[in-house]
């Protein structure tokens, strides 16, 4: 989730400000990526990662660090997309308002994208969601693996197949609960610093 | 004699290959109000973004007198840029509170406490009572009088306006002209104002530039300019026959 917040913010901010060749074929990119199916991902991250495959010598596959890996390519784009439409709303004439009142190029991004700020929450929201409640990707770079590589959403699923479906069930309040927990700090979070809803 | 500010020399600017100012000459001198009037189209809140250094013309040369360099846009330092201010046509403020926005440039400039001086701003603007008001929640009037207070504060040399007062009430377009004044005993800052008000030009300025289609028709002292104009277009313009 860190990881994604931190790759998908400045970079989304960065895509709307900086006019380039090619920046429509990289927004129906990330467009796409937005969308990508999870299990596409875990097969991916799967193939680079198993022994044969290009990222093999790392030994991650199964392990904590390839769940992230596979978690941060379904985010970002989440929170890329959402960071950069938001940026793209604000009108451009601001950066030339407050370059008027004396802001550096640095103090323009910061306030453009700190007008931004109810998209950028929104797009972290449906991040940290998909992150979540996604089974498919974790499952397989994981092995879902007892006390190691094991999440609240793969366990729900050992659960239910081994036909213990109140444990199953209690897991997937605690789920619900940690998503309403943490979607309701970013509403807090949100009216707190007076993002226009 | 004063010293000249700007110096325009062979100015030309377009957009998308279309020429939409273009002034062979043109001084701006320090501590003087200079209006700019025209119709709207003439290229007036162009002039105005090439004199910020916003952008630089696509043509000819435009330098700033500052110091003892002359300054262009491609070689403003963030120290001499941040001595020129401007109000724009159509203000936006940033979605935070009237305080914060009126704050803004001080707090650019590392002024962390800036609360007296703030404070003050907001009495002289007639906005004690909205300090903690949104933004987006406030009138015309009070927007653009907010525009205006987030550059005073700063005290710049120079502070360019494009139709600070368009579509206000009469109450509205006396307060900013009077803040407008005030600022300019207190501080002997240079303004170049835009407006296509040519009662307002009369009232403040103390030249009068006519711009039509990109063109300086005629600048003058403001008595001059009104009393004896020699273009027939500026005779024309100040009487209100011109038709666009
Ligand atoms: N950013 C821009 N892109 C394209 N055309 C522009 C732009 N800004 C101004 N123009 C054109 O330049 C001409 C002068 O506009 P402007 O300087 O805004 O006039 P005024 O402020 O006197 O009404 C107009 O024809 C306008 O359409
Ligand atoms: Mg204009």
């Amino acid at each position: 989730m860190l990881a994604s917040a931190a790759l998908g913010i400045p970079l989304g901010a960065w895509l709307a400000l900086t006019p380039f060749r090619g920046r429509r074929i990289l927004t129906a990119l990330i467009y796409t990526g937005m969308g990508l199916p999870p299990v596409l991902v875990g097969l991916i991250v799967y193939l680079f990662l198993s022994r044969s495959g290009p990222f093999g010598s790392l030994g991650w596959l199964f392990s904590f660090q390839a769940m992230v890996v596979a978690q941060t390519i379904i985010a970002t784009p989440l929170i890329l997309g959402v960071t950069m439409s938001s940026v793209l709303a604000i009108p451009h004439e601001l950066r030339l308002q407050l370059q008027s009142l004396g802001a550096t190029h640095w103090q323009t991004t910061l306030a453009v994208l700190w007008e931004a700020r109810l998209g950028v929450i929104v797009g972290l929201v449906a991040g940290f969601g998909s992150i979540i409640s996604e089974v498919g990707a974790v499952m397989l770079v994981g092995g879902n693996i007892e006390g190691r590589t094991r999440v609240l959403t793969t366990a729900i699923v050992l659960e239910t197949r081994q036909g213990h479906f109140d444990v199953a069930l209690a897991l997937g309040i605690i789920l619900l609960a940690l998503s309403f927990v943490s979607n309701s700090a970013l509403v807090i979070l949100q009216h707190r610093t007076g993002a226009p809803s | 004699m004063s010293k000249v500010l700007y110096a325009l020399k062979d100015v030309e600017h377009s957009y998308a290959q279309r020429t939409v100012l273009r002034i062979p000459a043109l001084d701006i001198y320090t501590g003087e109000i200079l209006a700019l009037v025209g119709p709207s189209g003439a290229g007036k809140s162009t002039l105005l973004r090439l004199l910020a250094l916003l952008e630089a013309p696509v043509r000819g040369t435009l330098h700033l007198h500052l110091g003892e360099r002359p300054i262009t846009k491609a070689d403003a330092r963030i120290h001499e840029r941040r001595q020129l201010g401007m109000v724009f046509q159509r203000p936006i403020l940033l979605s935070r509170s009237v305080r914060a926005n009126v704050a803004y440039g001080l707090r650019l400039r590392g002024q962390r406490d800036a609360n007296a001086q703030v404070d003050a701003m907001l009495e002289r603007i007639a906005m004690r009572d909205l300090a903690d008001a949104r933004a987006q929640t406030l009138s015309g009037g009070e927007l653009q009088r907010v525009a205006l207070a987030r550059a005073l504060i700063l005290e710049p040399r120079l502070l360019l306006l494009d139709e600070p007062t368009a579509n206000l009430d009469p109450h509205n377009v006396h307060l900013i002209e009077t803040l407008l004044r005030e600022q300019h005993e207190r501080y002997h800052t240079t303004l170049v104002l835009v407006t296509h008000n040519v009662f307002q030009a009369k009232r403040l300025a103390t030249r009068v530039a006519l711009l039509l289609d990109g063109e300086l028709v005629e600048i003058a002292p403001s008595a001059a300019f009104f009393e004896s104009p020699r273009d027939p277009r500026t005779a024309a313009f100040i009487s209100g026959d011109l038709i666009y």
